[in-house]
């Protein structure tokens, strides 16, 4: 079979699966690497499903309302498989003055950028989500956010991807890419090379390691994320919930079940074995964070908690963006734990940016060189 | 290359079986029909089956139909069962209501 391809991609996650499908969709030939035996088993299937532009920075808000606008309304009819998309909106709480001046905040920096949100009594927030505690005395609200199944959303991009021709090949670890004639070219794996005009690198936290092997380093670490899952209710409410506090985040799924993550506070120093794991200390704690808002729920079930990876940028938006002294490189990494809402307007824009030769948005500042010394 | 992992491998088509609405996942309900489907939609790992059709992800977290569908993977794939790796086993071992595990500090 043939290595040789229009577009390598290095990562099947969300991110790569997009871009694969929008690629092939325009008749690219592509190629997709994924180190794990799993598809998307990175933080493509490891997050809360928001697809929020609600507390976004501003340089990644306008890929977040291009997405939210042209492409999510009609992802599940475009892939042919319900991605369970949901724009019920987001509702940030807050329980104290402290917490309802951080939102307020939020909410003018949101506004700034154009974006419909605002902020909302507990009472407005009992009126939308009915099962809130009186301890929420305020939230901002935005109608057009949402969320979606990360899990269908992945493995749906892939599915169409490979029906279109894409080749995907798992447990393949990319080590190196290489230069030929002043042009990244080559990719090489333990046993085997292959060769693509273009070559995104889309493999999260590892894509600095890969990057190094070409001369450049992503500043970006990895944190660990914990998220549980209960037992499926009945349909209560379908917006997508945070908190000013940060002490949880989630939204009940089609099937039923609810999806919150949270944190314990020691994520920072989590012990690293080589696969993400939850931690003893975690899951307790984010049910006491959820029994505050949601009384009503302290007698369902937890049926399985899980953990994920981030690959967080120093900055804390993604790196999407050519490499001047490296042609034929496309970075799309350190998404920093907003990777998934933003999956088909990045997976548009660098088809985009390997056909047209650009994006249709302006991603400057995303770029690569955009990180400097302090002095 | 192992044969799961070139996922443009030919496996032939999907061919309905008599007994394809046979239940395998009894929590989440799910048939052998769309277990097999599945395979065909490109799922070659009993963890893609299970993010794609949630076998495994009910009350019981798979502890009762596993096997079962490593079995029907296994065989529309032509590979042997053992070389499929298990998914992930995942904390708590029972379902466990949020006031008690949140309630393990006091």
């Amino acid at each position: 079979m043939k290595n040789c391809a229009d577009v390598i991609i290095v990562g099947s996650g969300v991110i790569g699966n997009a871009a694969a499908y929008y690629l092939a969709k325009r008749g690219a030939s592509v190629i997709v690497l994924e180190k794990s035996d799993n598809i998307g088993d990175g933080g493509s299937s490891r997050n809360g499903g928001g697809v929020r532009q609600s507390g976004r920075d501003k340089r990644e808000l306008p890929l977040a309302m291009f997405g939210i606008k042209n492409l999510w309304p009609t992802l599940s009819e475009e892939l042919e498989m319900d991605v369970e998309y949901y724009q019920d909106g987001n509702l940030r709480l807050g329980k104290t003055a402290a917490h309802i001046q951080t939102l307020t905040g939020l909410t003018n920096n949101a506004t700034d950028c154009g974006l419909d949100v605002s902020m909302i009594s507990g009472d407005d927030a009992r009126q939308i989500c009915p099962y809130l505690s009186e301890e929420v005395t305020g939230a901002s609200w935005c109608p057009t956010d949402g969320h979606a199944n990360p899990l269908l959303t992945t493995l749906a991009y892939y599915r169409k991807a490979r029906q279109l021709g894409v080749r995907f090949i798992t447990g393949e670890e990319v080590v190196e890419i290489r230069k030929i004639k002043g042009k990244a070219r080559q990719v090489l794996t333990p046993n085997n090379s292959y060769e693509g005009e273009t070559i995104i690198l889309a493999a999260g936290y590892d894509s600095r390691k890969i990057a190094s092997t070409f001369g450049i380093d992503i500043p970006m670490t990895q944190a660990l994320l914990e998220v549980l899952v209960t037992e499926a209710q009945p349909p209560m409410f379908y917006q997508m919930l945070g908190t000013a506090a940060a002490d949880f985040y989630g939204h009940q799924s089609t099937h039923g079940s609810f999806v919150f993550g949270g944190s314990s506070g020691l994520e920072d120093v989590n012990k690293d074995n080589g696969t993400p794991t939850s931690t003893s200390l975690t899951a307790s704690c984010i049910c006491r964070g959820i029994m505050k808002y949601f009384p009503i729920l302290e007698d369902i079930k937890i049926v399985r908690s899980w953990a994920g990876w981030m690959d967080v940028c120093v900055d804390h938006v993604p790196v999407l963006s050519f490499v001047e002294e490296v042609p034929g490189i496309i970075l799309a990494s350190a998404f920093s734990g907003h990777g998934f809402g933003i999956s088909p307007a990045v997976g548009t824009l660098l088809s985009e940016m390997v056909i047209d030769g650009q994006p249709s948005l302006d991603l400057s500042a995303l770029r690569y060189d955009r990180f400097k010394a302090k002095i | 290359m192992s044969k799961i992992n070139d996922r443009s491998r030919e496996i032939g088509e999907y061919i309905a079986q008599p007994d394809d609405d046979l239940i395998i996942c009894r929590c989440e309900e799910i048939t052998k029909g769309e277990i097999r489907k599945a395979v065909y939609d490109g799922m070659f790992t009993i963890t893609e089956i299970r993010r794609y059709l949630r076998t495994g992800m009910g009350l019981c977290q798979g502890q009762t139909c596993a096997k079962l569908v490593k079995g029907i993977v296994a065989r529309e794939l032509g590979v042997s069962p053992l070389s499929i790796e298990a998914a992930m086993s995942r904390a708590p071992m029972r379902p466990i209501e949020m006031k008690v595990l949140g309630n393990e500090i006091s």
